[in-house]
């Protein structure tokens, strides 16, 4: 990848995550934050990749850490997330309060 | 960009991972596309979570990988732990377990960072230097120090909303000291970048400065700003992740993180703007924990009234609004307040919930507050929606919200909170406000709506006082 096509896309994904939160209602902010906290927990697929090219003990380290934090990120930011756009019902849908959960 | 162009022997791996990247992308964009509106949402989470399935297994797949052991062992520690955490919290609790996923995020950038960064110190030191270009060393530099700030900020950010850390450090010339900090860390890190990699020490200097500049930045900020904070935060990581995704030339990353990065900036600026502070306002003043301001006096007497005369008003009522606050998720008050509305809407009583968009801790944490406790999110209109209705309102029910309904926002001036958006609660025929004691809001300031004529203080805890509206309710037949 050359650094130009980077730069697109770079700008192309900006103006897509603007678009994408531009028209969304206040009710679903805290979801929608926490679903894009959990997007960047892609950053796991980087911490595979450092951590898999380590060689040192000190970058084994740092890149053991890196995944441990990235994963926490990405499982973590699913399962609440989940578990809030779960609870999301109209009337029409609604059958019992709470409870559920896992 | 190195690692994607050795060994053309296994272009078929290359071409699988690329391919499988570009899926993981659409179904992120599809994913938060689809969680942008009430009746997706749910599948919107998880087809992002079918990306990031495709995308970490793939990953294996990278050519010239070690360590597999570790990873394996990493991941599953990591996933184990936060499982556990994110099925066990409180819906009240959220905001800051969002922060605290959001700093593993940033810490994550910001390994990565420190792996490239001192992979090319000790290259030097050893005469064998890992070419990097200058532009890789410096977007490995910036994302690091970007990373490094939101992991630390996110954990001040976590330990102030759970509690565990309830002071509000200020001093003399703060500024001047975190300006310091940053300014630090950008220096070091040019040297770093101008040498290629300079020596290890020097990188350790980054992370370090950064670190520290992220818990001063954001030890001075009031609980009731931290979920800017945590917004911004969130943002940050975006970029973050998308800066090392430039180095290690991983497309996913730079489109994943960009996609956050500006979606959180959005988003920041959208609570911000409900606050009607601006952000600089919210990094550096001191609102946020009661600095307050010097408001006009409010003049006249709170009166108050019990739960069986509320119980009659509200069951002969053609109209009620329900405002509730973070107080009434605090005492734990939400399902016992739906259980009053049903008996309402049995009674033909037309109820809505109006949310005021920083109701709750973050804007929308309200209404995961109100659908925990089965409110079908068709009652719950927001402040634009509402506010006209209130003059048709024969009852304004205020349960644990307070400086959303002072109507000192729109008429005082020297006001700290003058031109804030507020619920006009104070314009229905009758204004009943459940609360504990007679002391002022969050921000400290004396809320008017309280002396007005036309309302009543039922005093007492959130739960304890919506049970015994129930009760009354059902009494009146």
């Amino acid at each position: 990848m050359t650094g130009i096509v980077a730069l697109y896309i770079f700008m192309l994904a900006a103006f897509t995550g603007y678009e994408i939160i531009a028209k969304v209602p206040v009710i679903l902010h805290t979801p929608l934050m926490s679903g894009s906290n959990f997007v960047h927990g892609i950053v796991l697929v980087g911490a595979m990749v450092a951590l898999g090219g380590a060689v040192t003990p000190l970058e084994k380290i740092i890149g053991f850490v890196g995944v441990l934090l990235a994963a926490g990120n990405a499982v973590g930011g699913y399962v609440v997330t989940e578990r809030m756009l779960e609870m999301f019902k109209s009337s029409g849908a609604r059958k019992k309060p709470s409870g559920g959960g896992h | 960009m190195d690692a994607v162009t050795q060994a053309p022997g296994l272009f078929s791996a290359h071409l699988l991972i690329d391919v499988s990247y570009l899926l993981t992308a659409f179904l992120f964009i599809m994913g938060l596309k689809r969680m942008s509106s009430p009746v997706t949402a749910r599948s919107g989470i998880v087809w992002a979570g079918a990306g990031m399935l495709v995308a970490t297994l793939v990953s294996f797949l990278y050519p010239g990988m070690s360590n597999y052991e570790l990873i394996i062992a990493a991941i599953v520690l990591g996933s184990l732990v936060a499982w556990w955490s994110g099925k066990k919290v409180a819906m009240t609790d959220m905001p800051q377990m969002i922060a605290l996923y959001n700093g593993m995020g940033g810490g994550a950038a910001a390994a990565i960072a420190a792996v490239e960064l001192y992979r090319a110190a000790y290259g030097n030191v050893a005469g064998a230097a890992v070419a990097h270009s200058p532009v890789v060393m410096t977007l490995a530099v910036i994302g690091g120090i970007i990373g490094a700030i939101s992991f630390s900020g996110s954990l001040i950010a976590w330990a102030k909303l759970q509690g565990v850390l309830n002071k509000t450090l200020r001093f003399g010339g703060q500024k001047f000291v975190n300006g310091l900090l940053f300014l630090g860390s950008l220096g070091v890190g040019a040297i770093v970048v101008l040498h290629h990699g300079a020596d290890p020490l020097h990188v350790t200097a980054i992370f370090v400065l950064a670190l520290l500049f992220g818990i001063a930045m954001t030890l001075p900020i009031g609980g009731a700003d931290m979920p800017v904070v945590i917004s911004l935060y969130n943002a940050l990581t975006g970029l973050a992740v998308a800066f090392e995704g430039f180095v290690l030339g991983n497309a996913a990353m730079i489109i994943a993180g960009t996609v956050v990065g500006s979606a959180g900036t959005l988003l920041t600026q959208l609570m911000a703007k409900a606050m009607n502070r601006s952000l600089a306002n919210v990094l550096f003043s001191d609102f946020g924990s009661g600095g307050g301001g010097t408001a006009t006096a409010v003049t006249g007497s709170m009166k108050a009234i019990e739960a069986s005369d509320v119980g009659v008003m509200m069951a002969f009522a053609s109209k009620v609004i329900v405002v509730p606050g973070y107080g009434m998720a605090v005492a734990q008050a939400q399902h016992k307040v739906w259980e009053m509305c049903q008996l309402l809407i049995e009674k033909g009583v037309q109820v809505r919930f109006a949310i005021h968009p920083v109701a709750g801790r973050m804007p929308g944490h309200m209404n995961v507050l109100l659908a925990e406790a089965g409110v079908p999110y068709d009652l719950i209109a927001d402040l634009d929606e509402i506010n006209a209705e209130f003059e048709t309102a024969d009852v304004a029910l205020i349960i644990g919200a307070n400086d959303v309904v002072n109507p000192v926002a729109r008429t005082d001036k020297s006001s700290p909170i003058y031109g804030m958006p507020i619920l006009n609660a104070d314009k229905a025929k009758n204004v009943i406000v459940i609360k504990r004691g007679q002391g002022a809001g969050f921000s400290g300031i004396e809320n008017a709506l309280f002396f007005l004529d036309n309302t009543r203080m039922l005093y007492g805890d959130g739960q304890k006082a919506a049970a015994e509206l129930v009760n009354a309710i059902k009494a009146a037949g």
